[in-house]
């Protein structure tokens, strides 16, 4: 493995430039880079349709300094797989360009709802296939391109669209689907949660899962301003408090052996040792208009007492697996 | 000169994947759907013995298996899928994009109805759900042409002024699990046929690349199109496509050069005297021309015309084999519900529409789900004919074959 230094980091040149048209304050612009520094060598960068996508590549301008390719919304890993086979063929014939390179990385990059619904069964596959290729999911814990409906990544209680906080029912009344884990089960070789507050730890888990043979899986958490109703220069204070309060904690999970190894990493690892410093979650989900109803007319103590109690379950499971 | 040929004995679905085999593209990606299905295991059989340089990827489904050729096609490969029936209704949404992009993938289609009620027999909704889709349509009557079609097709989507993906259709079970004679061309000569992929020429950052995903020369292939641009792109795909009846018969004569097989659009039948005659698509025009034979014999002046292009749809050729017959029958398996007629009712009438001597015609839709359609009923069909021709009207435009009351 090839360790990554801010050094490096700062003298690559973006692969995502200046000019998308994604909100201010958004996120999948900040993290997307940092994935993008931490690249080997050629790329080819492959988007489901989303927010992403859309603000990036409007014809006839592309923010994309690498080959990137979008076809469909549920079917970003099918395509990767298929980029992922050629450079193989290629590489096997001594043919074109993707033969030069000793490797060309594939990414795909895709939203919740490109993940965890509908690209669900293109990515399970693509995985179970052994594809090559790093697929990155920027969870923005809804459908934030059509206006913030409901996700199978939307946390209990967050106000939506299509799970608004009305007067009986008080926001999304499921929580969010396990997707590391799942992905985890499947056997994948590198499983990684990332978030745009810890650059460095993000740029390491990338480069990690690009040189890892196999197909690797980053899962970032990707406030959102506009759908999390945060205003837009909290961006990254409001994911820092998602991890400090453990709704969202950094890990990485190897295969060694046929069994899943997991790590904590520092930011983690540092609540894991001193369960003290862990923040409660009032502290995330006060400076979110998704969880006003939390708050406002009355503390909903039910609600909180819930939420609080599946994240420390959560928690506690991962910090047994990771062992401390 | 003609090439070396070797006989042998394959069914359609064979044929297609012997021809690719000798085409060898660079990923095949496939779910597999019964009649279609033979395709995929004999590909799988030529990879696990080492037969193919190809990247097989064994996806979970349809959507995945064309989304995989986008990929692929995209990254500069050959690539290659098959499928049938819901398979090819899964790919939908996917059949748009892999045209919209212009990528020159081929796909067999072993026909077959489409659900519900679920049936795995032969007709061709399938391939008429994507007839709008802006993919070639090829459609064949036996082996010998799911074979010529099978390596045809790569040189027509490639083709610089192409560069579409085809559709190489033919008939489930009827055509793609029935043993026929096929005269085989050597694997060099397929090879050599076939060159190498011609990538379209593109607008890059730093001037002319091939539209392909290339480290050096880095493209975004796939943009959100917009209110200014969309529709010019689309109008740029609909005149590409009318521009390929130019194209595709340029590699008719190439491929005849090398197989002896002439291949046109439409295939007129004793039709310079015709009185009464049938036009359709696939297998059921073997059986056709077998009752055309018969009904001269006897005779009836009978004729036909098989088509074998449905996409571009061949007006011309068709108008000139159609010629001065008076009472013309379109006999499809496939249907437009709620429509006024099945697909190739319509377009045979729009594109008669502006002729000034046209011929009455009358729409025969037959053998949906797999009905057999028998010699019996295509005498049915001529004898219907007969009757409008007599009576100067068509009084059922169309008409169901073989339905029981």
């Amino acid at each position: 493995m090839s360790e990554i230094t801010l050094k490096e980091m700062s003298r690559k040149p973006d692969a995502l430039i200046c000019g998308a048209r994604l909100c201010a304050g958004c996120d999948e612009t900040i993290v997307v880079r940092q994935v993008m520094k931490a690249t080997r060598g050629p790329t080819i960068v492959t988007s489901a349709t989303g927010c992403l996508e859309v603000s990036t590549s409007i014809f006839p301008y592309t923010s994309w300094e690498v080959p990137w390719i979008h076809c469909a919304f549920e079917n970003v890993a099918a395509v990767a797989s298929g980029i992922e086979a050629t450079i193989k063929a290629m590489q096997k014939k001594k043919e074109g360009p993707l033969a030069k390179y000793p490797n060309v990385d594939v990414i795909s990059f895709a939203g919740d709802g490109g993940t965890y619904d509908i690209g669900f069964q293109a990515l399970s596959g693509a995985i179970e296939r052994g594809h090559d290729f790093t697929y990155v999911l920027l969870d923005n814990e809804a459908y934030m391109n059509t206006g913030i409906q409901r996700s199978g990544g939307t946390p209990f209680g967050a106000s939506t669209t299509t799970s608004p906080a009305g007067k009986i029912i008080l926001g999304k009344r499921e929580t969010k689907k396990p997707i590391d884990d799942i992905i985890i089960a499947h056997g994948t070789p590198y499983v990684a949660t990332i978030n745009s507050a810890w650059p460095l730890d993000v740029m390491k888990k990338a480069r990690k899962a690009i040189e890892v043979d196999g197909p690797t899986f980053l899962h970032s958490l990707a406030p959102c301003s506009r759908g999390w109703r945060f205003p837009p220069e909290k961006t990254v204070e409001i994911g820092r408090l998602a991890t400090q309060t453990c709704v969202f904690p950094l890990f990485e999970c190897k295969q060694e052996k046929g069994r899943p190894v997991y790590e904590l990493s520092a930011p983690s690892l540092a609540i894991a040792k001193r369960p003290e410093t862990k923040k409660p979650i009032e502290a995330y989900l006060e400076q979110q208009g998704r969880f006003r109803h939390f708050f406002r007319p009355t503390r909903n103590e039910a609600h909180l007492k819930e939420l609080q109690e599946s994240i420390d379950i959560r928690w506690q499971i991962l910090c047994e697996k990771a062992g401390v | 000169m003609v090439a070396n040929q070797k006989m042998m004995g394959l069914n359609g679905d064979e044929a297609s994947a012997y021809a690719t085999k000798q085409v060898d593209p660079d990923v095949v990606a496939a779910y597999p759907i019964t009649p279609q299905t033979i395709i995929v295991e004999k590909y799988s059989e030529y990879v696990a013995d080492g037969l193919v340089g190809s990247e097989f990827v064994a996806v979970e489904s349809e959507h995945s298996a064309l989304s995989a050729c986008v990929g692929a096609s995209a990254a500069g490969a050959r690539a290659f899928t098959a499928t049938a029936a819901n398979g090819l209704a899964l790919m939908w949404e996917i059949l748009y994009i892999a045209a919209g992009l212009r990528q020159p993938i081929v796909m067999a289609v072993a026909n077959r109805s489409l659900g519900g009620p679920i049936n795995i027999h032969n007709d061709h909704s399938d391939a008429m759900g994507a007839r709008d889709s802006g993919w070639i349509q090829l459609f064949c009557e036996n082996s010998q042409e799911v074979y010529d079609m099978s390596v045809e097709a790569w040189r027509i989507a490639e083709h610089p002024d192409v560069q579409m993906p085809v559709m190489v259709n033919f008939d489930g079970f009827t055509i793609s699990h029935t043993m026929e004679n096929v005269y085989t061309l050597e694997d060099a000569d397929v090879k050599k046929f076939v060159g190498k992929r011609v990538y379209m020429k593109t607008e890059g950052p730093k001037g002319e690349v091939e539209f392909r995903l290339d480290p050096d020369n880095p493209i975004s292939i796939g943009p959100l199109d917009l209110q200014d641009f969309y529709f010019e792109h689309k109008v740029q795909q609909m005149e590409a496509m009318k521009y390929t009846l130019k194209t595709i018969k340029a590699v008719d004569k190439e491929f005849e050069k090398i197989t002896g097989r002439k291949l046109e659009y439409v295939y007129p039948y004793k039709m310079e005297d015709a009185e009464v005659a049938v036009v359709g698509l696939g297998s059921a025009m073997g059986t056709v021309r077998e009752v055309v034979d018969e009904l001269r014999a006897e005779g009836v002046k009978a004729g036909m015309i098989k088509m074998r292009l449905f996409r571009p749809f061949p007006e011309e050729d068709l108008k000139n084999a159609i010629g001065k017959v008076p009472v013309l029958g379109v006999m499809e398996k496939a249907y437009s519900i709620g429509g006024p007629g099945a697909p190739l009712f319509e377009e045979v009438k729009t594109a008669l529409y502006d002729s000034p001597k046209r011929p009455l015609v009358a729409d025969y839709i037959n053998g949906l789900g797999g009905k057999d359609t028998s010699p019996e009923m295509i005498r049915g069909v001529f004898k219907s004919l007969q009757k409008i021709k007599e009576r100067g009207a068509v009084l059922e435009p169309v008409s169901y074959v073989g339905v029981r009351e």
